[in-house]
């Protein structure tokens, strides 16, 4: 693998320009593609003036339509979307498998079950719901942990571990479905899918926070104990990794991410899972590419929203729909090519 | 010590000794059959609890006196209501059982099960098609689809899973993933048709509440069938699950098994899933704890599962009548909420599952 390296007053640092060359286009991607969002709907705009409007010199309808109705919402799919991309690499690499994301570990489940309890038995807002999103990602988490138990969170045990959750979860949530009322249960539902209509700054904050923290943490601070972990344990502690500091670390971000993800626009599924992959597929290294996954995820999510809006004419589909479709059909894909390397 | 004795997570091949003790040992098969017996005991006392649990609580006298002397005051509910829904726990539970025993045994797989493995997904998948864009509303309309769905979805994770050489993790992966898959398009499908999603949501977590006398007559064909090709393979399933080529040289043909065996677990989890939902973990964990009984031999395994299966199965639903009164708990619910603990057990009994 061709690598590059800067040195510069006495510290130096290596990097592999195609990885960077595919992590800035994705994120061009996405930024390309958010415009032509902004820009689409019942009040047309060219991606000029959009950009314009943006860069604050748009007229008064422009500024409202751009920066008060469509921007917040574009964002919050760009920040979804980066947030799942991201967990998703961490969750593929600490499990080294192709197919570990929230949504077969049971973290999505459990998300979906936190909120369906505030929706279905509490009857919450907005707020009480994305709370009990996290609360339940999060129990979740931990229960997966505590039963993965002295043999570490690692692999195929948390895998496997995970799809019981995962399962026992989904009995659970068939079960508030039905005991919620015919207008509760079509929300309960739309959120179950994953949706952005009417979000707003409020709805992910929380989200933008955590990736303000976590991203320079994880990226710069654990890209290469990440990258030595994949080698095995033995070989990581060996090169001197702290292996069940990092883990923990990595898993719990990766948790909190999901579970901020899913409190923002509810649990969108398959973007955890393809982002990670795709990034992998253009940057042609091993390692948990966590830069570029987490752009991916980012052009990934904008590109399904505009597909939600425009697929049916005359009516909008939640974002979860398309990602559920498209992805399901990758997953297949990727199932079949997997097998046949003798990867999974 | 026999090893088949204690409850293990490994589908053992019968070993030749113990194939040959049970062939030449009268004690052993007659222990088996009073176990039988006792099976089919309990399976009847269950069948009558079920028959007196509900809205209307009956004593288990009433309850039988309901079923057979038409002048019994019980006699309209126990046969307009109780009855259909009893019948329908005993087939869906004998042939999800059985389906769960045949697929360990064909995939050597001890994680096997409809469920996990998205058999039952795929049946959803295709009922809620038809549910919903080709406007089909009866049984006998679905159950067509839930056998496409569901042989799709065995073929497909065959060929995704790695046929023989699939390691039972790789397996439970592959069918998580089109697990998600199927139920993703399944709610993509119910969010778009709010009449469709008020109908399909209580089918979907596997019920049994809504049985019909004429749903269990189209049943019972399928089950019967899928029942009786089951046994009639349990030999060759016994000699396939030596390897393959023991059992050639025991004079099975392993293809033909196999395919054999994915037909009997489309018929058997299609038809199922098609009269009462999607119900996971009753073919995981039946065929474990009977395995403990009986050692791996299917010509006993098999009848085995399909008594005690149902035993589950209506256990699960009288308790789901009992715990939320007035309303009630699904029997897919709580099939799962009882079953997944015994996965994650079994997963975590044995370090070296992540083979």
């Amino acid at each position: 693998m061709r690598q590059a390296v800067i040195r510069a007053a006495g510290v130096s640092g290596r990097f592999r320009p195609r990885a960077l060359v595919a992590a800035a286009g994705c994120a061009l991607l996405a930024g390309a593609v958010a415009v032509v969002l902004i820009g689409s709907g019942d009040f047309q705009m060219s991606p000029a003036e959009v950009v314009r409007t943006l860069l604050g010199n748009g007229d008064p309808a422009q500024d409202f339509i751009v920066n008060k109705l469509r921007l917040p919402r574009v964002g919050t799919a760009l920040a979804v979307g980066a947030g799942l991309g991201l967990a998703g690499a961490l969750f593929q690499s600490l499990t080294r498998n192709p197919l570990g994301s929230p949504d077969i570990l049971g973290f999505s489940q459990g998300s979906a079950a936190g909120a369906l309890v505030m929706i279905v038995l509490v009857g919450g807002g907005s707020a009480a719901v994305a709370a009990g999103s996290v609360a339940g990602a999060l129990l979740a988490g931990l229960a997966i942990h505590a039963l993965a138990g002295r043999h570490g969170a690692h692999g195929q045990r948390l895998v496997l571990f995970g799809i019981g959750v995962a399962a026992i979860l989904t009995g659970v949530n068939g079960y508030l479905l039905t005991q919620a009322k015919i207008l509760e249960a079509a929300r309960a539902m739309v959120w179950l899918t994953g949706s952005l209509d009417g979000r707003d700054w409020g709805d992910s904050a929380p989200l933008l926070i955590a990736l303000a923290v976590l991203v320079p943490l994880v990226v710069a601070g654990f890209g290469r104990p990440l990258r030595m972990l994949e080698m095995g344990d033995e070989s990581a502690l060996a090169l001197g990794v702290p292996v069940t500091a990092t883990r923990v670390l990595m898993l719990g971000s990766a948790v909190l991410l999901t579970a901020l993800t899913a409190a923002a626009a509810g649990p969108v599924s398959f973007i955890a899972l393809t982002a990670p992959q795709l990034a992998r597929r253009l940057t042609r290294t091993t390692g948990p590419n966590l830069t570029a996954s987490l752009c991916m995820g980012a052009a990934l999510m904008v590109a399904a929203d505009w597909l939600a809006q425009h697929a049916v004419s005359g009516r909008q589909l939640p974002v979860g729909v398309v990602t559920g479709l498209l992805g399901g059909g990758y997953l297949v894909w990727l199932l079949v090519r997997e097998r046949k390397s003798g990867r999974i | 010590m026999r090893g088949s004795t204690r409850l293990s997570l490994t589908t053992h091949p019968p070993s030749p000794s113990a194939a040959t003790r049970t062939a030449s040992g009268p004690p052993r098969r007659l222990t088996r059959s009073a176990g039988l017996l006792a099976a089919l005991l309990a399976l009847a006392v269950v069948s009558l609890i079920s028959l007196g649990v509900g809205a209307r609580p009956m004593s288990l006298g009433d309850a039988w006196r309901g079923l057979v002397d038409p002048d019994a005051p019980g006699y309209s509910v126990v046969h307009q209501m109780r009855l259909p829904r009893t019948l329908l726990g005993l087939l869906a539970g004998a042939a999800l059982g059985v389906a769960g025993a045949v697929m360990q045994t064909l995939t050597r797989n001890p994680l096997a099960d409809p469920g996990i493995l998205g058999i039952n997904a795929g049946a959803a998948a295709a009922v809620v098609t038809a549910i919903s864009f080709l406007g089909v509303s009866t049984f006998a309309g679905f159950v067509w689809f839930a056998f496409a769905g569901s042989g799709a979805v065995a073929v497909l994770l065959y060929a995704v899973g790695g046929g023989r050489s699939a390691t039972p993790a790789r397996l439970a992966l592959a069918g998580a993933a089109l697990n998600a898959a199927l139920y993703s398009y399944v709610q993509a499908v119910q969010l778009l048709d709010t009449a469709a999603l008020d109908q399909m949501r209580f089918w979907i977590v596997g019920s049994l509440a809504s049985a019909q006398a004429s749903i269990v007559w189209q049943l019972l064909p399928f089950t019967l069938a899928g029942l009786a090709v089951a046994f009639l393979l349990a030999r060759p399933l016994n000699a396939l699950a030596m390897g393959d080529d023991a059992a050639q040289a025991l004079g099975a043909n392993p293809a033909r098994a196999r395919a054999v065996g994915v037909v009997v677990i489309t018929l058997l989890c299609g038809a199922a899933t098609a009269a009462c939902g999607p119900i996971a973990f009753v073919g995981l964990m039946v065929p474990h704890l009977v395995r403990a009984l009986t050692g791996p031999d299917l010509r006993w395994l098999l009848p085995y599962c399909a008594v005690l299966s149902p035993v589950l199965m209506l256990v699960a639903d009288v308790l789901g009548r009992v715990v939320a009164r007035p309303s009630e708990v699904q029997a897919g619910v709580l099939t799962v909420v009882i079953g997944g603990p015994v996965f994650l057990y079994f997963v975590r009994r044995r370090k070296a599952v992540a083979a």
